[in-house]
């Protein structure tokens, strides 16, 4: 019985502090982070048919791409811009591959302090971590799903 | 027999001692706000000339000590006491800061809350008659602070409207048994209070019901009303949370409306200073009690004043854990002369 009204008092409250918070602005949040990420979408065409131009293949030019963005996230980083933009773009830098330089560089500069072992080198992924773990086992489920399904269409 | 106790948690000092000199260092940001001209030190470089952020949050706890006790002549000899904390793991700015002070101390840990916990136990040691002259101190860094409970500075991530700036600043208090004044006469002692908020992003809300369970208390057990004060301060509720709390006083048969701010409203320029609901941290009520109001109450712009410092006491494996934020907020009067 106590519990129980300790509870209900608890949801009233909640309830209470939902209304009293602002909410972020949506249209504008999204508006910004379409437009950055956009923008960052559009540096890295711009690189992909300079490479093209070069005479680099289709199969392979992904990875020059990719290579030029995560220098350029990993460099804004460390001029201290990155954090600026994001502060902002929200999803719009955070998504794309500068963004996940952006997780692995910030968290090595935060930890220097605590030296290269436990500083940089165990803190370093605090952030991009859980994305890598994620990523690759999805990746994995993906591909034995992938496999079952063109076995068995044979 | 408790017999300096009032009503249910309330401290009525029979010898109320004297805040006998203040000390306050801010860092940058803060010294581009609204109370710059009240710090005795701002910092350009919020490193402070160290080498990490933690490193720099002591210094400046203990520089604030040292100016502190400079400004009436003090060697830290004839300090009995010494009352600090503040909010990094295993409270390293303060024990850090006592290494070099040599005072014998007592480290608490109240989150944002710290200092009227720390004024308030120096006051009863002096009221007590345990000690001639105490020191309560505490600080904040907005650096420290990130990289221990949210994300690494240069992290592009976006901070929702509820979330709290820390104020990088640290604040000491010099009491003594003897002075012209302003003396501490009431101290209301906070309990934890937790209305299952889970969002670290928003500890104002988090902390509003605890603060506004100590000002309840403190108005019941003293007789008081919004009239017999002039001002009365929560440490870092911010926008959101003071909304709350001066809400829930009200439904309780209190208004204060008119009396009541936030020291994590005072502190920053809410529109142009880019700190969404406002300042936080344990340097939010130190600095802005210790640099602005205490000048306030010398030069006699007010008689008396209700410091409630407020603090969120959650870690972040708690959080992981997914455990909601108790609060708790400390009270203490504050008068710039005594009742004949």
């Amino acid at each position: 019985m106590e519990k129980r009204k300790e509870n209900e008092i608890k949801n009233i409250y909640q309830q209470l502090v939902q209304k009293k918070v602002p909410q972020s602005s949506l249209i504008k949040d999204a508006i910004f982070a379409f437009v950055v990420g956009g923008l960052i979408c559009d540096v890295g065409q711009f690189f992909m048919n300079l490479f093209l131009s070069f005479g680099i293949s289709k199969d392979d030019v992904g990875y020059y791409v990719a290579t030029v963005m995560v220098f350029l996230g990993a460099f804004l980083t460390g001029l201290g811009v990155y954090d600026n933009i994001g502060k902002y773009a929200g999803a719009g830098s955070i998504v794309p591959i500068t963004g996940f330089a952006n997780s692995i560089v910030s968290p090595a500069m935060e930890y220097k302090r605590e030296g290269y072992i436990f500083g940089v080198g165990s803190k370093m992924f605090v952030i991009a971590g859980p994305i890598l773990v994620y990523g690759i086992s999805s990746s994995i489920i993906v591909g034995i799903i992938y496999y079952l399904v063109k076995m068995l269409a044979r | 027999m408790a017999e300096k106790k009032i009503g249910l948690h309330t401290i009525k000092l029979k010898n109320p001692p004297s805040i006998l000199s203040t000390a306050t260092i801010v860092g940058p940001k803060e010294g581009e706000g609204p109370l710059k001209d009240y710090f005795d030190i701002v910092l350009e470089d919020d490193l402070f000339g160290e080498k990490s952020w933690e490193k720099a949050e002591s210094k400046m706890l203990r520089e604030a000590v040292r100016l502190a006790m400079n400004k009436i002549n003090l060697s830290p000899d004839q300090v009995d006491y010494f009352f600090a904390g503040d909010l990094l793991n295993q409270i390293i700015s303060s024990s850090f800061a006592a290494r070099e002070l040599g005072i014998p101390f007592f480290g608490l840990y109240g989150a944002c809350s710290t200092l009227t916990e720390a004024m308030s136990l120096a006051a009863m040691m002096v009221d007590g008659g345990f000690a001639d002259i105490t020191i309560a101190a505490t600080s904040s860094h907005f650096s420290s602070a990130e990289r221990q409970f949210r994300f690494p500075l240069e992290h592009g991530n976006q901070r929702p409207p509820t979330s709290q700036w820390t104020v990088t600043g640290a604040g000491a208090v010099v009491l003594g048994s003897k002075g012209g004044g302003p003396y501490i006469t009431y101290i209301t002692t906070g309990r934890v209070v937790d209305f299952g908020i889970k969002d670290a992003n928003n500890m104002g809300a988090a902390m509003a019901p605890a603060a506004a369970d100590t000002i309840l208390r403190h108005l019941k057990d003293t007789g008081f009303t919004a009239a017999d004060y002039d001002l009365i301060m929560t440490g870092d509720l911010a926008k959101i949370g003071r909304e709350i709390a001066a809400d829930i006083i009200k439904q309780n048969g209190y208004d204060i409306t008119t009396k009541f701010t936030d020291a994590g409203i005072e502190i920053f320029d809410l529109t142009t200073q880019d700190v969404h609901a406002g300042g936080s941290g344990c340097g939010c009520s130190a600095s802005v009690f210790g640099g602005y109001l205490y000048k306030q109450l010398i030069n006699g712009n007010l008689n008396r004043i209700m410091i409630v410092s407020t603090g969120a006491l959650l870690s972040p494996t708690s959080t992981q854990q997914g455990e909601s934020i108790p609060g708790i907020a400390h009270a203490i009067t504050i008068e710039r002369s005594l009742m004949p």
